[in-house]
C-alpha cells in the first residue's frame, strides 16, 4: 500500500490535538481533542473550521466561458452555460447508465471554471475531463499547489467580513476573490454541512497563515471529519460512494432539482450528457426506488449496510441503509436509504434489521435539520 | 482492580465483578451515543460479546471476561450512554457477574501492567 499523503496542514493538526486517521488516500483529522459531538455542535451554533484539502481543485480553461461551459455540459447534466459569472453550482458526472461518477461544484469565474470534486473521485474525474474535454479545445487543471479550508456555521460570514467586509456581501453560492488579512483567497459561500458558510481555497504555502488567523477569531473551532459527516448527514445531503454511485440514478437519489429546466425533454439544450435517455426518461416517469430519510424509533444508530424490510418478520428485504448514525443536533440516530418508491413517503413505517433483531424506523423527509443559508 | 487486554476494569464487590471499559478505551471510543446491555440472568462464556457500545464514529463490543451468570447491569446507561465517557471507572459500570472463583481474576493485569499495555 503506498502511503497516505499528508495535507499542507497536516503538522498544525497535530499541533491542535487531531486524531489523524487514513481516508481517500490522505491522513485526514476525523476529531480534535473537543470531540466530534462538542466539534458538531460549535458549527451548528458558532463557526467550525475544516481542512478539506484532500478534494480535488481543477480548473477548466479555454476560449471562452461559453465554449467551456459548452464542453461540460457533454458530461453534466447541469445548466452551465447559464450560470452567472461570481456563481456557483452543484453538478455531478453521470454514467451511460444513468448512474453517477461523482458530484462537485464548479464556479463562474469568468474566463475560467473553477471546480471541487470528491477526493476518492479525482484521478478517475481527471482522467474523464481529459479524455473528453481535451478533444473539445478545454484545458484541464488539477491545481496540487492550493489547500482548501471551509468555514461553517452561523457565525462564519461575520468572522470573515472582519478580516474582508466584501465577504458580508456574498449569498449562498456566490464565488468571490477575497483577501483576508493579507491572503489572497477564492472564495465561495457554500459548504456541506447544512449552515452558512464558505469555502477558501488558499495557496497550500500560505493556509497556515489563514487558519491561524481565523483561529484568532473566539468563534472559530477547529472540527474533524466526524462532523463534518454528522452535519452532513443531518442537512441530507449525499455522501458520494454510499448514497450516490454509478449504480444511482440522479432521480432516484431525489437530485432532479440539479438537472436545470433547459437539459429536461422540451429545454433549449435538453440531454447530451451519458445516460440522458435514462436519466431524463425517470424525470417523466418516476423510478422504482427513491432515497429517503429514516429516523430509527430507539437509540440504536443504524448505519450503512443495513437491511430494510417492509414487515417486521418473514418478509423480503425491499431497501438498505447508505449512510447513517447518531446525529448530535437531532439527539437521535438518523440515517439515509433507499426504499421502493411506493413504501417512500414520509410516516411509512419500515423495520432494520441490526444485530440480528428487527427494529423500527420511519420515512422522513429531509433535511433532518433545516439549513440555515444565507439566500 | 483488574484490567483485561480488552480494556476492561474488573472490581470484586463481595461475591460479584464489577465490569466496565477504562478511561483509555472510553476516549478511543469517542463520545458514546447508545448502549445495549445484556439481560440479568444470563449464562456467559468468557469473549462472549454481550454488550454493544456505539460511538458517534462506530459499534463496538464489549466481552465477557470470565465465565459465569450476569446478576445485574447499569440500567442508567441506556438513558445517559455519555456517562461513559464523563465516568467510565465509576457511574458508567455495566454489569456485574458471579463467577466460580474469583481466584480467576488473578490471571488479568494489575494497574502498573495495564498502564505498560497502553502507553
Amino acid at each position: 500500500m503506498p502511503e497516505n499523503q499528508r495535507l499542507p496542514l497536516h503538522q498544525f493538526h497535530l499541533e491542535h490535538g487531531a486524531k489523524m486517521v487514513p481516508f481517500a488516500g490522505y491522513d485526514m483529522p476525523v476529531q480534535y481533542s473537543a470531540g466530534v459531538m462538542a466539534e458538531h455542535a460549535h458549527t451548528r451554533s458558532a463557526a467550525g473550521l475544516f481542512d478539506v484539502s484532500h478534494m480535488g481543485q481543477v480548473l477548466l480553461r479555454g476560449a471562452d466561458y461559453a465554449q467551456i461551459a459548452a464542453a461540460l455540459e457533454t458530461l453534466v447534466p447541469v445548466d452551465v452555460a447559464g450560470l452567472p459569472e461570481g456563481r456557483q453550482r452543484y453538478g455531478l458526472f453521470t454514467t451511460p447508465t444513468g448512474g453517477i461518477s461523482d458530484d462537485l461544484m464548479f464556479a463562474n469565474r469568468g474566463d475560467h471554471i473553477f471546480m471541487v470534486v470528491n477526493a476518492a473521485c479525482k484521478a478517475a474525474d481527471l482522467a474523464h475531463l481529459q479524455a473528453h474535454l481535451g478533444p473539445l479545445g478545454v484545458e484541464v487543471e488539477l491545481l496540487e499547489t492550493r489547500a482548501l479550508l471551509a468555514l461553517q456555521g452561523p457565525r462564519a460570514g461575520d468572522v470573515l467580513a472582519t478580516l474582508d467586509p466584501a465577504a458580508a456581501a456574498m449569498r449562498f453560492m456566490d464565488v468571490a476573490d477575497l483577501c483576508l488579512g493579507g491572503v489572497a483567497v477564492w472564495a465561495s459561500r457554500s459548504g456541506y454541512t447544512g449552515e452558512d458558510g464558505f469555502e477558501l481555497s488558499v495557496p497550500a504555502d500560505q493556509a497556515q497563515a489563514l487558519a491561524q488567523m481565523l483561529m484568532a477569531n473566539a468563534d472559530v473551532a477547529l472540527v474533524g471529519l466526524g462532523a463534518r459527516d454528522s452535519l452532513r448527514l443531518e442537512a441530507g445531503l449525499c455522501l458520494y460512494g454510499h448514497d450516490i454511485t454509478t449504480e444511482t440514478t440522479p432521480i432516484e437519489a431525489g437530485l432532479a432539482w440539479a438537472i436545470q429546466k433547459t437539459r429536461r425533454l422540451g429545454g433549449a439544450r435538453a440531454g447530451g450528457f451519458p445516460g440522458a435517455d435514462i436519466i431524463l426518461d425517470q424525470i417523466q416517469n418516476g423510478t422504482p426506488r427513491a432515497r429517503v430519510g429514516l429516523r430509527p424509533e430507539g437509540r440504536a444508530p443504524m448505519r450503512e449496510g443495513v437491511v430494510l424490510f417492509a414487515t417486521e418478520h418473514d418478509g423480503p428485504a425491499i431497501g438498505q441503509i447508505t449512510s447513517g448514525g447518531f446525529g448530535p443536533s437531532v439527539g437521535g440516530p438518523v440515517a439515509i436509504g433507499y426504499v421502493p418508491a411506493d413504501h417512500g413517503a414520509p410516516g411509512t413505517r419500515l423495520w432494520g434489521e441490526l444485530r440480528g433483531k428487527p427494529l423500527p424506523l420511519t420515512v422522513v423527509a429531509l433535511p433532518f435539520i433545516p439549513a440555515n443559508f444565507k439566500r | 482492580m483488574k484490567y483485561t487486554e480488552d480494556h476492561e476494569w474488573l472490581r470484586v464487590e463481595g461475591d460479584v465483578v464489577v465490569v466496565g471499559i477504562t478511561e483509555h478505551a472510553s476516549t478511543q471510543l469517542g463520545d458514546v451515543v447508545f448502549v445495549e446491555l445484556p439481560e440479568v440472568g444470563t449464562m456467559v462464556a468468557a469473549g462472549d460479546e454481550i454488550v454493544v457500545i456505539e460511538s458517534v464514529k462506530a459499534a463496538s463490543d464489549i466481552v465477557a471476561p470470565l465465565d459465569g451468570e450476569i446478576v445485574a447491569v447499569n440500567d442508567a446507561l441506556a438513558d445517559e450512554p455519555g456517562k461513559v465517557n464523563e465516568d467510565p471507572l465509576g457511574a458508567a459500570w455495566f454489569f456485574k457477574m458471579k463467577i466460580d472463583d474469583l481466584g480467576a481474576l488473578d490471571s488479568f493485569m494489575d494497574e502498573d501492567a495495564y498502564a505498560d499495555l497502553v502507553a
